[in-house]
């Protein structure tokens, strides 16, 4: 039977969060007065991001998502490679390329499971070379983000939950596949595989890892 | 036991009497005082052979009067490639006080090399797959002037995940492949600098174990191979030797080796610890107070302090020789040199062997000696220091005093943890576990990720440390784990445990009878018993 290794993105394989994504189309509105007030409550609001993401993923996405709103489905399509060449491309860590290639060469198959939006995602994972991968969806009405997240939202429990549907789909063995994030948000994603690890992790995942006996990985 | 046997055969075997004095033994960060059996054998270091007054002087005679080549400054040539290579930290243990001997090799050769118009020199440390050395602990082993003259471009540890970094240079007859840094097979000049602290180390070991990747590693770090050293540390009965011989042969085909290698005594420690080595019997009253102050200041320390202070100890080895060349008539004068140091001619074998397990190992520095490293301390070093037969009679029962505490450090072994928590309690035969499990933590991307970024030792490294007990294994009938705080650990390394060493001799004698003959081991001791 087939295994893989399912990945969070963002401070697992690139230095970048969600935040210096929307901090990147914030600053890039169509004019000056509106990329300054843009970016001015992006900034204000990491305060609040911060606290909300350590109380619940689900509050914070919440509350981050809705900083989309009014944004156009075609401008951010048309930044999302700029995105990639100037903020994405450049915050990869040095050891994800060969963490990628030595589990591409045992036969893993490399799946990305990331919070990120799937639009801003994409060229990177092209560079990355890899096909699989699942990422959140901004809900557009008539071509304009309402600040909602399409289901299945993408966090916590719901990471592991799109995990075993698409082992289950792909044939894959996840006692046989390994799992890496920098957070404990992904517990319950590290908990279904049969090799955890954790990358870069913060103090209270460090613990956790130390506490089960799992690899801690600094891909920096 | 016999008259003939009680008196003093050597002055370091030890037999106990009525009024002997109790013995320290080192117990993983303890000492303890532990009163022996009558006629207990008890074998000691010798004492240090004196080292060399000037270490400098000697290091440049064996650089301009080498064996069976040119002097190091005739192969010169401006604009050649060099490297250097050097032993990483699993020796000599505990790391010795500074200026490390590497650190003379160094500068001597870096001058020669200057002055000779030769600038690109690169120093790579010969970790193979054990752990990849810190930046401090690399500082500390060349000293400052060198560290940044050359770190971190031009002074790093091997990496044998590395494929671009690495080159296949052929494979033996016996089809045991040789893939090594590319930096060093593609140099016009591979100058390796050795310390050899214990018999097997050094020789062809160096560049063919000391720089190659796993593949070409696991050809001969494998459980047949020690079952055929009789022992590991008697390289003429050792396979593991022969077999470093036959890939070394492949090295010297294709790359210019110029060796160096030095011997040092075995004065561990000096000055306020100098009294671990001494016999107990000898012991001043000055001494039984340093000890009792020591065991009192470390008895009110927590584990991890007393660990810290124990590795903060540097030892104090002096260089006893040093010899220059092609690595076979090198490695030859050093051994011999390093014999004289270490073997105790010993007649008879025991039937209980003791021996307590400090602290010290190649794998543990600055780290915790995990249950796996008590048991490649117990089964493989401590029972492999013998030449013609082993000390401990076959089928005899070995005994060990350490806690066997169930703590691994999650930076540098990993992979243990797994091997031990997952593997052990399935199998502990070496030969299955290498069929079925080895490759998998070989290739594990995590651990592999761990060693090459981390200072994580490679994944594959907790098989070939229960390969190295192999032979202790299958010689020795049972192993009591004396102290140890648990039952687990012991269990799952397949040994019986006891609370004391008493009721350990107890249990021993119920095995191999009232009147088993017993010998401990001294430890720390490095030495070899010379097995009449």
């Amino acid at each position: 039977m087939a295994a893989a290794a399912f990945y969070d993105l963002e401070g697992t394989l690139v230095s970048t969060n969600l935040v210096h994504t929307l901090g990147f189309y914030a600053r890039n509105q169509p004019n000056l007065v509106r990329s300054f007030t843009k970016s001015a409550a992006t900034l204000l609001s990491v305060p609040l991001f911060a606290v909300s993401d350590q109380y619940s993923r689900k509050v914070f996405n919440d509350l981050f998502f809705k900083r989309y709103k009014g944004e156009t489905e075609d401008r951010m399509r048309f930044f999302a490679d700029e995105l990639f060449e100037k903020v994405l491309k450049p915050a990869v860590f040095p050891g994800t390329f060969e963490l990628i290639e030595k589990s591409r060469s045992i036969g893993l198959r490399q799946v990305v499971v990331t919070g990120a939006l799937d639009v801003s995602v994409k060229p990177l994972m092209e560079y990355l070379g890899i096909i699989d991968y699942v990422a959140n969806r901004l809900e557009f009405v008539k071509g304009v983000a309402t600040g909602r997240l399409l289901p299945p939202v993408l966090a916590s429990a719901t990471k592991a939950s799109w995990i075993r549907t698409f082992a289950e789909r792909e044939g894959i063995n996840l006692s046989e596949s390994f799992a890496y994030s920098d957070s404990m948000s992904d517990l319950p994603m590290l908990s279904i595989v049969g090799h955890p690890a954790v990358v870069n992790p913060d103090f209270r995942l460090r613990q956790t890892a130390l506490h089960h006996d799992w690899p801690i990985l600094n891909l920096k | 036991m016999a008259l003939q046997l009680r008196r003093k055969t050597h002055e370091s075997i030890v037999y106990i009497d009525s009024d002997s004095a109790p013995r320290i033994m080192p117990s993983g960060e303890d000492f303890i005082l532990e009163d022996l059996p009558v006629g207990t054998r008890v074998l000691y270091p010798n004492p240090p052979v004196k080292g060399l007054p000037n270490r400098e002087a000697a290091i440049r005679y064996a650089l301009n009067h080498p064996l069976g080549c040119d002097p190091l400054f005739a192969q010169l040539e401006p604009g050649m490639k060099v490297t250097i290579a050097v032993d990483d930290i699993s020796l000599p243990l505990p790391p010795m006080a500074t200026p490390d001997i590497r650190q003379t090799m160094l500068e001597i050769v870096l001058d020669m090399l200057a002055g000779n118009g030769v600038d690109d020199v690169h120093i790579i440390i010969a970790n193979s797959l054990h752990r990849k050395m810190t930046a401090w602990e690399m500082k500390r082993m060349v000293g400052q002037k060198i560290f940044d003259g050359y770190y971190p471009d031009r002074y790093y540890n091997h990496d044998a995940e590395w494929k671009e970094g690495l080159i296949k240079i052929g494979e033996t007859r016996h089809k045991e492949p040789l893939t090594l840094n590319r930096r060093a097979a593609e140099s016009d000049l591979l100058i390796y600098a050795n310390i050899n602290f214990v018999p097997m180390d050094g020789g062809h070991k160096s560049v063919a174990v000391g720089l190659c990747d796993y593949e070409s590693l696991r050809a001969h770090h494998e459980p047949q191979t020690i079952r055929d050293s009789d022992s590991y540390m008697d390289p003429a009965r050792s396979e593991l030797s022969n077999k470093c011989g036959r890939l070394g042969k492949i090295v010297d085909e294709h790359l210019n080796v110029f060796h160096i290698e030095t011997a040092i005594n075995n004065r561990m420690y000096k000055g306020d610890m100098d009294f671990l080595t001494k016999n107990e019997d000898d012991f001043s009253a000055f001494d039984r107070m340093k000890f009792e102050a020591m065991r009192y200041a470390m008895g009110k320390l927590p584990r991890a302090a007393r660990r810290k202070m124990l590795h903060s100890m540097p030892a104090q080895y002096e260089m006893t020789a040093c010899y220059a060349g092609k690595t076979e008539p090198v490695h030859a004068k050093i051994i011999e040199k390093g014999f004289q140091q270490y073997s105790i001619p010993v007649r008879g074998q025991c039937d209980i062997l003791i021996t307590g397990i400090p602290d010290i190992s190649p794998y543990n520095v600055y780290s915790i000696l995990n249950p796996l490293l008590v048991q490649v301390m117990g089964l493989g070093y401590h029972f492999n220091f013998y030449r013609n037969k082993p000390l401990l009679r076959k089928g005899g029962v070995m005994i060990i005093h350490h806690p066997c505490y169930d703590q691994f450090d999650h930076n540098m072994h990993p992979s243990y943890i797994e091997f031990f928590n997952r593997l052990l309690p399935e199998s502990r035969d070496a030969f299955y576990l290498r069929d079925k499990y080895e490759r998998e933590f070989a290739n594990n991307p995590s651990y592999v990720e761990m060693y090459r970024r981390g200072n994580a030792y490679h994944g594959a490294h907790p098989f070939f440390m229960w390969y190295w007990g192999e032979n202790g294994r299958q010689h020795v009938g049972k192993v009591i784990a004396a102290g140890a705080e648990n039952a687990h650990v012991p269990a799952m390394l397949g040994w019986e445990r006891a609370d004391n060493l008493t009721e350990a001799i107890a249990m021993a004698r119920t095995y191999m009878g009232s009147s088993a003959e017993i010998t401990m081991l001294h430890q720390p001791m490095i030495g070899i018993a010379d097995m009449e």
